[in-house]
């Protein structure tokens, strides 16, 4: 697992993360006020072409820490399943963004710019931010007559990646090309309304190529593949299969599965055939070579920090691939069936007409004869969990997502 | 040198010549490289509106803490004993209170003034801030998020949401621009 973003909750307890916060914050304020945001008349300038000042810090600030998010992402530092996404309401975000924008032109400030105008004893700003509370509680008031609106046109967390169909890296250089037309185009502009040369920096060289550098560097490298995924974390992973922590008992499972307040998901990665002879009832059949997509299919349902993942093959050798698959995608809490179906089978199938055991075939491979294909309809698939007193050391800890669950302005 | 030194001491901090800003692309480094450690470090990035509904939430829930319990946008950050203002967004934004009051301490620019347009009052200045306040915490409480949350942070994450906010409240704002020109020019 990438090592960021940290849980800092349980390291730093909330305290710590506050104190964290609260410096984040201080220099989010520092870096507001020396470019000038705490000045309303710098802000309305670039909706008359006056000043690009403020089109300029918005997307450099855009542009450099997309840079260096998808960076650490495809170093493996950081887990892009762990950073807070904005989800996508659509609508209530485009009249949300259309009514900001009377607000802007008319208060010349936004909410954080405001604030820190007020801390820089702008009377302006600080008016800004008493409207701002009346605005709020105005929301607050009205929003149960429209909350249908409101919680409408939801679609999770939508990445332009996923609307486009395209890879990271090509998200980022449209983004990159994007901030650097506008730019351009702010800066010729404000030469023609306002007869303002701009300065050739150092800070514009850094703004203007770096992220197009860091774009290009994200495009070639492609998206990590399982096997490099899998290869930064396997010194923390592999020793949970050697202990067989995360390989459970079929008593385990059926306990799980009777519990009727725990989410369980089966995934059969055997050969189709295997499957429909015989698998568990509830069992879903995936294909190894389906299980990235199953993963990132899984990653995207908000109820799967609380689901126990089970994966099973005939005996443990295509579920352990499975298992490293899944695991190195970023799956939670995913275990393994011990002894796979074989292992399930003499168990639970010891007295059904029907299944008899066969000679040890070879590794992963069915060891029992069917009569019939008759997949979910045996007894043995889905075993009374009453009948069965199994006596097992049980090893499924639910782990806790780490990673904000709300964030940006919740 | 030494003359020159004694008399800016003697300026103190609070007197000092105001310095200019800095430049636009250094300053949108500094704020960049701030947003990707919130996101490295704590995994979500930055915001300023919900602070502002916390702190309206908090003052409501002084004055009519039944009212908070009935009201479901209210309940959520205030309901019970909960208090709103305990969040680290709050944190986010008191320390930009003190980080932005340092910057313009150190550089001359915390003063008590009014920035306006050269054609109004400063009644008009402050009725129009005050009604844009309105307007737009109004429109951020909708969109989840204004131009930092939705803006700065989900821009840089690649959220399709936080892009579509960002064009429509610049395109609400260049749409209106004309018809709000004497307010700035």
């Amino acid at each position: 697992m990438a090592p960021f973003p940290l849980d800092l909750i349980g390291l730093l307890g909330k305290t710590g993360t506050y104190l964290i916060f609260l410096a984040i914050g201080f220099g989010f304020g520092y870096a507001l006020e020396i470019s000038g945001f705490n000045k309303s008349t710098n802000l309305a300038g670039q909706f008359y072409f006056r000043d690009a000042r403020v089109v300029k810090v918005f997307f450099t600030a855009i542009v450099v820490a997309m840079s260096l998010v998808f960076l650490s992402v495809s170093l493996g530092w950081l887990d892009y399943n762990l950073i807070w996404v904005p989800p996508t309401y659509l609508w209530p975000g485009i009249l949300g963004g259309l009514i900001m924008g009377v607000g802007f032109i008319l208060g010349g400030f936004c909410p954080g710019t405001s604030v820190v105008a007020a801390a820089t004893l702008k009377i302006d700003g600080l008016v800004f931010v008493l409207g701002g509370l009346v605005g709020s509680w105005l929301f607050s008031e009205s929003e149960r007559f429209f909350s249908n609106f409101y919680f409408g046109s939801y679609y999770g967390r939508l990445t332009l990646m996923d609307v486009f169909d395209i890879s990271t890296g090509t998200a980022m250089l449209l983004v990159t090309a994007m901030a650097l037309l506008f730019f351009f185009a702010m800066e010729k502009l404000q030469i023609f309304v306002a007869d303002k040369d701009t300065p050739r920096t150092h800070s514009r060289q850094i703004a203007w190529f770096a992220p197009l550098a860091a774009s290009l560097v994200v495009l070639l490298s492609g998206p990590p593949t399982t096997a490099e995924k899998w290869e930064r974390m396997a010194a923390e992973k592999e020793p949970l299969l050697a202990k067989r922590a995360v390989q459970i008992h079929p008593g385990e499972l059926l306990d799980n599965l009777a519990d009727d307040n725990q989410p369980v998901l089966m995934l059969d990665v055997r050969p189709e055939q295997d499957y429909n002879l015989f698998h568990i009832r509830g069992a879903r059949h995936v294909r190894m070579d389906d299980l990235e997509q199953t993963a990132n299919e899984l990653l995207l349902d908000p109820g799967i920090s609380q689901t126990v993942i089970v994966v099973m093959s005939n005996d443990e050798t295509a579920a352990t691939e499975a298992w490293k698959t899944l695991v190195a995608n970023g799956v939670p809490n995913v275990y393994i069936l011990e002894g796979g179906i074989n292992n399930w089978l003499s168990i639970f199938a010891v007295a059904e007409d029907g299944i008899q055991p066969k000679v040890q075939v070879g590794d992963d491979q069915l060891n029992y004869a069917f009569s019939a294909a008759l997949g979910d309809q045996w007894e043995a698939a889905d075993p009374f969990p009453h009948e069965w007193e199994l006596e097992y050391e049980p090893k499924i800890k639910l782990e806790r997502k780490r990673g904000p669950s709300t964030g940006g302005c919740g | 040198m030494n003359t020159e030194n004694a008399k800016r001491q003697k300026i103190g901090l609070f007197n000092r010549p105001a310095k200019p800003y800095a430049d636009p692309y250094l300053g949108g480094l500094l704020m960049g490289v701030v947003l990707f450690a919130s996101l490295f470090i704590t995994g979500s990035g930055l915001g300023a509106s919900g602070s502002v509904g916390r702190l309206a939430t908090f003052i409501v829930d002084q004055i009519n803490p039944q009212h908070v319990d009935r009201v479901p946008d209210l309940l959520h950050w205030a309901g019970g004993n909960t208090n709103p203002l305990d969040a680290t967004l709050v944190m986010i934004t008191l320390g930009s209170i003190i980080g932005g009051f340092a910057s313009g301490l150190i550089h001359g620019r915390t003063k008590l003034e009014i920035h306006k347009g050269p054609h109004i009052s400063k009644r008009t200045r402050l009725i129009a801030a005050f009604v844009g306040g309105i307007f737009f915490v109004y429109g951020a409480r909708m969109a989840r998020g204004c131009t930092s949350g939705q803006g700065l942070s989900g821009g840089a994450v690649l959220s399709a949401g936080s892009w579509t906010v960002v064009f429509a409240i610049f395109g609400g704002a260049w749409a209106l621009a004309y018809f709000a020109r004497k307010l700035w020019l």
